[in-house]
């Protein structure tokens, strides 16, 4: 085992492949991936994205010391490799996506039960070498919890509410969660295989709609990569205009999920402040932007539609007032004790598990992690702007939701500076139909979305993987509900609140 | 001849202002949460809509899933209709006592608790048990105020009692304070609303009440249904019967007092509907294991105003 040694150090051994952007791509051959694999068990490199082709596996790795970011890639013809999940449990719901997707086997994975696949496709291996199947749900055995007095409780994949599916196996001795686990999957929709094939802008709509909630995060993140990959300029409005609306998305996620936590805890109320705060922001970006939820308005190349000068007046005006009443919710969240209680010390989750599984976004960052792409890697133009990441150490739901409490405030001055900052000038550059590799890391409001994508000479997508922060969020939420009581479960999931659409993809 | 005249009022009176006392508070919650909310008589179409659908019976559901509703309907329909609301002269009056009262009411949760459980489903199971964690606290309680109450009226009867605080011949009691208090908590928890349960959740997992009901559809839902507004109009009611008598005419008074009574009783339901909603708006859901505080407080202060009683009859 080697001692310390950076990650770029390490993946030279390997082959880099040309025209991968902006960060280099290495093809590590079988033993050089297995070294990596175990170096990893003993260095802090952070998996940002794993995904497959065919025949080919593809890790995207940041070195948590130097910051620096490469993609190692290793060819495995005999639809098997060294599995990454043996000293990264973080990697075990990856790679078993991986194999049912791409009938890749991880090898080490001791997991054996598929993950997204539940048998109901009518086919198998859809991005690998498809074989028709019978399409017959599997019989799923999920982990037991054996003692005295235990009994199960299965919740979903359909809820009373109007939120996506998901089951939820709870073990639990009286109101005590013993063990909870969940499975997912019931929204696959297959986006990696619609992507491939497509030209850039239909690619570009598809990707926007992974997550609608996080539409911003996901066109920004795709045309990030695309851009990245054929080398495109972007003018300087673009980058600014791109930045409006990221915020604007971030604020309308955290206040109506400030709400939604209170809510659970049936403090209706702040649903109520914290609706009407969201439906302004909305309505704002309908006036100035044409959407209310910006989608299709990041698009490859810049921007769909410049700020008009009215369009900046409302914003200025709305932020003003926005302010006051945000601060006003908060301070009703602060005098009462009743919802306090509720929050504080609930769905605690300790620093080491949030750094262990790489945990971006308000979980991280309410459990000591504070990662930000708009810090580092950092794009455009927030190296030009003030902010700061609030991190907190607390790791409970209160934390998490204090988190984005801070982050609301932080977006509000954000959209002041870029407002008083923006340049003028042109929003949009042509994009070329060439070939290329790029990789983009953008912050949405849940953690960083990467986007991996190859475009063919034609300028058509070859392949391209959008990965969502919750994939290391959702089991995250497991280890933060054990020990806790079966009637807080809604509470703590609704501080993490994952993503199931772009989880499931 | 009057009293059975009067008993068959209040009998119709309280099922027809149950659900228009629901739908009040419901009204009044929505009001403060900034929204426009359902009229508050939408419970009434919410029933008729229920009456008129299929029920759908669990194939794992025995006689007792389909029984509980009737069985839940009219035992809390029987407690509310012994309760004097308008008057003290009902026919009834004599039969019934706190003690009867809440024997009633254990009865109907007995049954909603066992229907829980009669199709095997884990949220049943799980309000159920709930449910019976507060039971067991909330009756003692509520046992506790009775009795405190039934030593300075020397009678277990509501109708006596109205009376014997209409009489006057009581001061400002401090037992009488505690006692109140105690019943507001035990209400709070009988009646399933905030911060024991909330009745506007969807999260099957915190549910209490709800959860024991989740199976039921159509007529048997609506019943059940009823039967929560009914608790929630009894138990105002059995406040205001207790507490504040003022304006409920008593035997010997006519038509006219009768009247008086009436407006006395739909004010002091909507002083107290509205109260509801206010309290249900400012505070939080406890945690389940909080029950324990919750209602052992109440339990407290029921014990609290009997020895009060009695210190104050030796000094």
């Amino acid at each position: 085992m080697m001692g310390n040694v950076t990650l770029l150090e390490f993946l030279s051994a390997g082959r880099e492949v040309a025209g991968h952007h902006p960060w280099p791509r290495f093809q590590l051959d079988a033993r050089t991936w297995r070294r990596m694999v175990e170096q990893m068990a003993v260095s802090n490199w952070d998996i940002l994205a794993e995904w497959a082709e065919p025949t080919e596996i593809h890790v995207a790795l940041r070195g948590e010391d130097s910051g620096a970011i490469a993609v190692a890639s290793h060819p495995c013809p005999d639809h098997k490799f060294f599995a990454l999940s043996r000293v990264r449990p973080s990697a075990i719901r990856l790679e078993r996506a991986i194999r049912d997707l791409w009938g890749l086997a991880p090898e080490g994975l001791e997991d054996q039960r598929p993950w997204l696949d539940h048998g109901r496709w009518g086919v198998k291996r859809p991005l690998g070498s498809p074989r028709i199947s019978e399409g017959r749900p599997h019989a799923y055995r999920f982990l037991t919890a054996e003692g005295e007095g235990l009994h199960q409780i299965p919740v979903g994949p359909v809820h009373a509410g109007i939120i996506e599916p998901g089951h939820f196996r709870f073990h639990a001795q009286g109101e005590t969660v013993v063990r909870l686990e969940e499975r997912l999957g019931y929204v696959h929709k297959g986006v990696e295989g619609l992507l491939a094939g497509k030209p850039v802008a239909e690619a570009a709509r598809i990707v926007g709609r992974v997550s609608g909630d996080s539409t911003v995060a996901y066109a920004l993140a795709f045309a990030r990569a695309v851009e990245a990959a054929l080398g495109v300029e972007v003018p300087a409005r673009a980058h600014w205009l791109r930045a409006l609306m990221a915020e604007m998305e971030r604020l309308a996620n955290h206040v109506f999920d400030i709400g939604a936590i209170c809510n659970d805890a049936a403090f209706a109320i702040m649903l109520s402040h914290m609706g009407m705060l969201r439906e302004k922001i909305l309505r704002a970006n309908a006036a100035c932007f044409g959407h209310r939820l910006l989608m299709d308005r990041v698009v490859p190349g810049g921007v769909a539609v410049d700020l008009a000068e009215e369009g900046w007046e409302a914003l200025a005006h709305l932020l003003g007032n926005f302010r006051k009443l945000f601060n006003k919710a908060v301070a009703l969240y602060d005098n009462t004790p009743s919802l306090l209680d509720r929050t504080t010390g609930t769905g605690f989750l300790p620093a080491a598990l949030a750094h262990r599984f790489g945990a971006g976004g308000f979980v991280g960052r309410a459990s000591s992690r504070g990662v930000d792409a708009r810090k580092a890697p950092g794009y455009p133009p927030y190296d030009e702007l003030d902010f700061a990441i609030p991190v907190l150490a607390e790791g409970d739901v209160h934390a998490r939701l204090m988190v984005r409490v801070e982050e609301v405030r932080a977006s509000l001055r954000l959209i002041d500076q870029i407002l008083k900052q923006m340049p003028r000038g042109p929003v949009a550059a042509p994009v070329p139909n060439r070939g290329g590799e790029g990789m983009a890391v953008v912050e949405g409001f849940r953690g960083e979305v990467l986007v991996w994508v190859r475009l063919s000479e034609a300028g058509k997508v070859v392949r391209c993987h959008p990965h969502d922060p919750s994939w290391f969020q959702w089991p995250l939420l497991e280890a933060a509900i054990e020990g806790n009581i079966v009637a807080d479960f809604p509470l703590v999931n609704k501080s993490f609140n994952c993503s199931y659409s772009g989880h499931d993809l | 001849m009057s009293a059975l005249a009067w008993q068959i009022a209040q009998i119709l009176l309280v099922a027809v202002l149950a659900p228009l006392a629901t739908g009040y508070v419901r009204f009044v919650k929505a009001r403060l949460n900034g929204r426009r909310g359902a009229p508050p008589w939408q419970p009434y179409r919410d029933l008729l809509r229920l009456l008129k659908k299929e029920a759908i019976v669990a194939p794992s559901a025995s006689w007792l899933f389909r029984a509980a509703p009737y069985v839940t309907f009219a035992a809390v329909w029987l407690a509310a209709c012994v309760v004097p609301t308008f008057t003290t002269a009902i026919a009834l009056a004599p039969s019934a006592d706190l003690i009867a009262l809440v024997a009633l009411l254990g009865l109907a949760r007995f049954w909603t608790a066992l229907a829980g459980m009669d199709v095997g489903t884990a949220f049943g199971g799980i309000g159920s048990s709930r449910e019976m964690l507060i039971a067991s606290l909330a009756e003692p309680a509520m046992l506790m105020m009775t009795f405190s109450l039934s030593l300075v009226a020397g009678t277990t009867q509501p109708a006596q009692i109205a009376a014997f605080i209409l009489g006057g011949d009581i001061g400002v009691e401090v037992s009488l304070g505690l006692a109140l208090a105690a019943l507001v908590m035990v209400a709070i928890a009988e009646n399933g609303r905030i911060p024991i349960d909330n009745p506007a959740t969807h999260l099957e997992l915190t549910m209490v009440h709800e959860a024991m009901v989740l199976e039921y559809s159509g007529r048997h839902l609506a019943m059940m249904e009823a039967a929560a507004m009914l608790r929630l109009t009894l138990f105002m009611a059995l406040i205001s019967c207790l507490f504040f008598p003022w304006g409920m005419a008593l035997p010997g008074d006519g038509p006219a007092a009768v009247a008086v009574g009436l407006a006395a009783f739909l004010a002091k339901v909507a002083a107290l509907a509205t109260a509801l909603a206010v309290f249900e708006t400012m505070i939080a859901k406890m945690r389940v294991f909080r029950y324990a505080d919750f209602l052992g407080g109440a339990l407290l202060l029921g014990l609290l105003a009997t020895i009060f009683l009695y210190v104050s009859e030796a000094v």
